[in-house]
């Protein structure tokens, strides 16, 4: 490895300047390549997915014939295809499961693809996703993580017998002594939601398969790490080289989701493989918020041992992480991406772990930015605010007594991480004096003192970036360890090469998303070889066939400023020595007298020639070159720091390179009517090392805020009991806007890292880790609650203000009350007919009369005595959707009570319900047909139609009796239900 | 998300809509602004064999006052009532709701009628329609011409009283009533969201109607009592709209806004004129 010379040696120029991107000339204009945008090889086909509209099911049997006969239709990739071709992917953990890129014998949550459709575009393609007839038994489902660890709970991998896939205990230092001594414990537990930073692209895969080699060629947006070429690649079951990945110019957002395409690529190159032709599949919103990826919930359990002024003496995490319906690569790494780092900013010695890695049938969890720090931070800062609660101390004194302390840099934390530099202390003083916290302090006076909510938090974080590659084996014991061999470093890569005009190229295999990769390698280039940054070519499109990369090149843990950045300054440096070199024995000169600037090299007061000269030597006449020079200019660095040691046998891991310090503060009101939260003010104050580029750093601060500002108070990817997911559209799933964005008062310290080539850290993820806590503990400060939940809904926190609730008048019917936060749908009602019981039982037990009266029915054909298969269209204004529906009649005690149930399956998902149905005799000789009901559906109805699906079943279910009583008369009958009804029959809905 | 195949037909009058309507019937669907139609159609969550353009309907661009009423055609955009000077004057409940509809891009495409015939919960226009007690004309080729009431046009969840072969050709909202004041107000996650709950009210002197959106399944109206009265009443009225638990908001926090909202909004109106 060639280390770099001093960066005190390049003059000071582009780096560290609030440089323009020099990327948004052409995004600005329309001129952006996308995944999207890249031209299509002649006969490329369509691909559309097949989903499973369960989120826990057995695949019985899959028929693709009819589609297959539909026009445009070239074939279906099934299950039985990826069995013949493919393996399961590799997984992280030692425990028998399988995941496949299509469910080959059970689907383990909604969304999960089943089959693959490819036809001549995607129109066709879709018509056809209709006609794939897939039967699934359901089986039961579990969507909460602490439930799913229950012996008793519905296992998702038979094969595990458990749906704790992991479980790790660690020890650092003496916790138990210390909890024992302590003065006082005090904890906590929170939970951490399901969330996503929602890229605007979703996922884009051309999949190519060449027969004459065996090579899979794949165009797709993914962000790596390409530490999943090689899963890909086992799960094609090819050798690595036989898997050629590409990537586009230009992204259109990924902030960790498009780790998660990777199971696509193998699904797209199966796909072209089946059809002997090039597939393009395009992931739509819909496929993207059920089915794509989403960070970890998380259950914790935080305690600590405190001293009396609030010093802790020891951490205990007991946490559950909940990976979804398979642990995908490269999980567990939620946990273990913080793991050094679990104490954060302060000096706490004593640590006692307990991590348990459960799957639950949900989408599989996966890289979101600040991945696994959310969760880390939510825990461990509010558990500091409570520590200060119960101490009845400052919290900003709790957070400040225990910090490490300046000058102690580089640090080792209890559990391995080397804070690599910082002073926690002084970027602490900074953010109260220039955030003005006295201010704040003072108008919370003043709103308490008018009886108004206002609350202040505050933050420490530390921001990891620049992934140890061998932090995931901390997942596995050290015995387990040993036998797969150490795994750790973290290579970046970078080539930089002078054309034979004197032109500068630089690729880099860090696949940025839209951060502006390409401005600050240009900003470092143009600096050190001292020509025009505007005449630099970055290429950040990386081609595994023929570029340089390492596993862990792509675009993750905040690597680039550290990591890429510095590999691209040590490949420049490189061509500035050569190029020195040459100089300097032209001229006679010693090579370090020579300098770069303006275009020219040149020795101060000596000879001078402009860059291209000296460059274009190299290519035009290398036979006079200096000796040991061989002409070419071209030059690829790998650099891998020597700190990103393996795990210890001990469980010390130094799980990143860099560690910033953010420090926030956040200031919020809370309206007593409605519960929405204001922030009144945010201060964030960032140590990030050496800035590159301001504009950029700010940039990555406001997105991240803003993004976590969505987890704070408003973003959750929604499951209900039943598995069903209901968060499919941004109706559902809520982003921060323009009007819901705040602008923070952004504060910067730089204090350098030892350990980088230039002295920067990551910036991008650390207000997706400190932000969402830090909103969370001024919302406890408001309220003087400690059981904060987020996201922090105005229904949520004016819930908990408390709700006063006068009770309904005497008298008045109620509604059933639904079961909150599930989709299953549940009422009941009555409906008064002119007939006898016996009349009315009877009729329902008639087939004619069932016909007639379940809504939409096309057709009913008997199965068994009182079981039947129809055909039915249901649906609300011009909602519609055809089902094939199971239909029976059962616990017959006539002309007393039955029960009427039925299941269906349609394009747009699947229902199931049963109604009880008692048959009371009035008076006059009439009947009241009472009904309770209850009924779920789940699948894409669910996912997108969630706030009015109590509405709409109600009124179909309403239906069936009202039509029974209509027919039993021949006229409109009075019920509670009718005027609600009337107009159904016979007319439309909406135009 | 791609729509199912469905032919096209771009109309020049109401006549040529209402005879494709006729021929037709449940399968063709008006479209003008797409806004909620173009979602439902991608998501083929309906899959009707005709749409029928009317935006290049000449006839169906009616924004005028007449007999006491403002008429607005079913081509009619949001923003175009949005930038009518005079829709304070004429319509102030109108005025003072239509920016929280959407956001400007979907008011620029989304049309008056078009929200109306969707029959949307928690839309802000039938709501205010049926606050105002106004009218929604109906027409078909062969059938009378109908001008049905609001209250009894909107049927529940995306339900109407439009028949197949009828045309939503324009809606009447009553002009003005000096005697009456006019509030709207909204909560909901986001600005343009649905709104968990949003409140329309007429406040006179002696009593208040109160139009409640968001919580049933289709905007409510009742009129409330003033003065000593009026927490219980808001209170039956909470409790009477069958508020349920989403994904969203609890049950009980939207009676809460229902009560509390409902007593600002006419309290406010008390201040308003004390001062």
């Amino acid at each position: 490895m060639n280390m770099p010379q001093s960066t005190a040696e390049v003059v000071a120029g582009h780096i560290g300047r609030p440089q323009a991107r020099v990327e948004d000339a052409a995004l600005l204009r329309g001129l952006g390549r996308y995944a999207d945008d890249v031209a299509t090889p002649p006969g490329t086909l369509h691909a559309a997915i097949v989903r499973s509209p369960h989120a826990h099911a057995r695949v019985i049997s899959v028929d693709a014939s009819a589609a297959l006969t539909m026009p445009g239709v070239h074939g279906v990739l099934t299950g039985e295809d990826v069995r013949r071709w493919a393996n399961p992917f590799p997984v992280g953990v030692r425990a028998p499961m399988e995941h496949w890129c299509l469910a080959v014998d059970k689907v383990r949550y909604v969304g999960e693809p089943v089959c693959v459709v490819i036809a001549d575009d995607r129109y066709l393609a879709e018509d056809a996703l209709d006609a794939v007839k897939v039967e699934y038994e359901p089986l039961p489902a579990i969507v909460d993580p602490e439930a799913a660890t229950a012996e008793d709970a519905p296992v998702l991998h038979e094969a595990v017998g458990s749906n704790v896939v992991n479980e790790r205990h660690f020890r650092y230092g003496e916790p138990e002594e210390a909890f024992a001594k302590a003065a006082r414990r005090v904890a906590i537990k929170v939970h951490y939601p399901r969330n996503s930073c929602t890229p605007i692209e979703c996922y884009v895969v051309l999949g190519q398969y060449q027969p004459a080699t065996g090579t899979y060629e794949v165009l797709s947006n993914f962000q790596g790490p390409y530490a999943l070429h090689s899963v890909m690649s086992r799960a094609l079951n090819v050798p690595g080289n036989r898997l050629r990945l590409r990537t586009p110019p230009d992204s259109g957002g990924s902030f960790g989701i498009k780790q998660g395409v990777f199971p696509y690529i193998v699904l797209m190159g199966l796909a072209a493989r089946k059809v002997g032709a090039p597939v393009k599949w395009v992931e739509d919103r819909l496929e993207h918020l059920q089915a794509s990826s989403s960070a970890t919930n998380r259950v914790c359990e935080i305690e600590a041992a405190v001293e009396a002024d609030g010093r802790v003496l020891a951490l205990k995490y007991d946490q559950i992480d909940d990976c979804g319906g398979y642990l995908r690569a490269p999980e567990p790494a939620t946990f273990y991406r913080m793991h050094g780092n679990l104490t954060g900013a302060y000096a706490i010695r004593n640590l006692l772990v307990r991590n348990r890695v459960v799957l639950t049938n949900k989408v599989p969890s996966g890289l979101n930015r600040g991945f696994g720090g959310g969760q880390v931070y939510f825990a461990l800062e509010r558990l500091m605010h409570q520590v200060a609660v119960e101490l009845d101390l400052d919290p900003l004194e709790v957070i400040r007594r225990n910090l490490v302390p300046t000058g102690a840099f580089p640090y080792r934390a209890a559990a391995g991480a080397l804070l690599d530099s910082g002073d926690y202390p002084a970027a602490i003083e900074l953010a109260v004096r220039d955030g003005g916290l006295d201010e704040l302090l003072r108008r919370r006076e003043q709103a308490r003192a008018e009886g108004r909510l206002y609350g202040i938090g505050y933050t420490a974080a530390v921001e990891p970036s620049i992934s140890n590659m061998g932090y995931i084996t901390t997942a596995m014991t050290p015995e387990e360890r040993r036998k797969a061999g150490p795994k750790n470093g973290a290579v970046s890569t970078a080539t930089v090469s002078v054309g034979p005009l004197g032109d500068v190229s630089v690729h880099v295999s860090s696949t940025p998303q839209g951060q502006g990769h390409q401005t600050v390698v240009a900003q470092i280039v143009a600096e050190v070889l001292g020509v025009a940054l505007d005449g630099i070519s970055v290429n950040v499109e990386l081609d595994t066939g023929k570029d340089a990369w390492s596993i862990a090149s792509g675009n993750y843990s905040s690597r680039f400023a550290g990591a890429v950045a510095g590999s691209v300054y040590n490949a420049a440096m490189r061509i500035r020595e050569r190029m020195a070199g040459i100089a300097a024995a032209m001229w006679e000169v010693p090579a370090e007298d020579v300098r770069f600037a303006g275009g020219k090299v040149f020795v101060e007061g000596g000879p001078s020639q402009p860059f291209h000269r000296i460059a274009g030597a190299t290519h035009w006449s290398p036979g006079l070159l200096p000796e040991g020079e061989l002409g070419g200019l071209r030059e690829t660095a790998f650099w891998s720091p020597p700190q990103l040691t393996a795990p210890s046998d001990e469980d010390c891991i130094n799980s990143s390179l860099c560690y910033g310090f953010i420090f926030d503060i956040c200031a919020v009101e809370i309206d007593r009517v409605t519960g929405e939260v204001h922030i009144d003010r945010y201060v964030t104050c960032h140590d990030a090392g050496r800035i590159l580029n301001p504009m950029l750093v700010d940039g990555q601060i406001r997105g991240g805020f803003t993004q976590a500002l969505g987890v704070a108070l408003m973003e959750e990817f929604a499951y209900a009991n039943d598995g069903s997911f209901l968060s499919g559209t941004f109706a559902d799933y809520l982003v921060p806007t323009a009007p819901e964005a705040v602008e923070p008062v952004i504060l910067h310290m730089e204090t350098p890292s030892p350990f980088t080539p230039l002295g920067a850290k990551g910036v991008g993820e650390g207000n997706n880790m400190s932000t969402p806590v830090c909103i969370a503990n001024a919302v406890a400060d408001a309220l003087g609650r400690s059981d904060i939940r987020l996201p922090l809904t105005p229904s949520r926190v004016r819930t908990m203000i408390g709700i006063d609730e006068p009770p309904a008048p005497e008298g008045m019917v109620l509604d059933a009350p639904r079961v909150a936060g599930g989709s299953s749908l549940q009422a009941e009602d009555s409906v008064e007919i002119p007939a006898s019981p016996q009349q009315v039982y009877d009729a329902l037990l008639d087939p004619e009369t069932l016909k007639a009266i379940i809504p939409g029915c096309h057709a009913l054909e008997l199965e068994s005595e009182n079981h039947y298969r129809a055909d039915v269209t249901v649906g609300v204004g011009m909602i519609r959707a055809r089902f094939a529906a199971r239909v029976g009649l059962t616990d017959l005690d006539p002309p007393r009570s039955l029960k009427l149930s039925g299941s269906g399956n349609s394009p747009m998902g699947s229902a199931t319900g049963s109604a009880r149905v008692r048959f009371v005799e009035l008076d006059n000789g009439h009947t009241r047909l009472e009904y309770v009901y209850d009924a779920a559906v789940s699948g894409k109805v669910a996912a997108v139609g969630g706030r009015m699906l109590q509405s709409a079943s109600k009124v179909i279910i309403g239906q069936i009796f009202t039509r029974l009583a209509q027919r039993l008369t021949g006229a409109p009958v009075r019920s509670g239900l009718w005027q609600r009804l009337l107009g159904l029959f016979g007319k439309g809905g909406a135009q | 998300m791609k729509p199912a195949a469905f032919d096209y037909v771009r109309v020049a009058s109401k006549h040529e809509a209402l005879e494709l309507l006729a021929e037709h019937g449940e399968q063709a669907r008006i479209i003008a602004g797409g806004q909620s139609l173009m979602a439902v159609l991608n998501m083929r969550l309906a899959q009707p064999r005709v749409l029928v353009d009317i935006n290049h309907a000449g006839d169906l661009h009616d924004l005028k006052v007449e007999r006491g009423h403002l008429t607005v055609g079913a081509a009619v955009r949001q923003v175009e009532l949005m930038d009518r000077a005079s829709l304070a004057d004429e319509v102030p409940l109108l005025a003072r709701a239509l920016p929280w509809i959407g956001h400007f891009q979907t008011r620029n495409r989304g049309t008056v009628c078009g929200s109306v015939a969707h029959a949307d919960p928690s839309a802000e226009i039938p709501l205010c329609l049926v606050t105002l007690g106004g009218r929604v004309v109906l027409e078909s080729l062969k059938g009378k011409r109908r001008e049905v009431p609001a209250a009894e046009f909107f049927q529940g969840v995306l339900t109407t009283a439009r028949r197949p072969d009828e045309l939503v050709s324009a809606v009447h909202f009553p002009l003005a009533d000096p005697a009456v004041r006019y509030r709207f107000r909204e909560v909901a996650m986001r600005h343009g969201d649905f709104a968990l709950v949003a409140l329309a009210a007429c406040i006179r002197d002696d009593a208040v109607e109160l139009g409640i959106g968001g919580v049933s399944d289709r905007p409510v109206l009742r009129r409330l009592p003033r003065g000593a009265e009026l927490p219980e009443a808001l209170n039956a009225y909470a409790w009477s709209l069958g508020a349920q638990d989403d994904v969203h908001a609890s049950a009980a926090y939207r009676r809460h806004l229902v009560r509390e909202l409902g007593r600002q909004l006419i309290e406010e109106q008390d201040h308003a004129r004390a001062s």
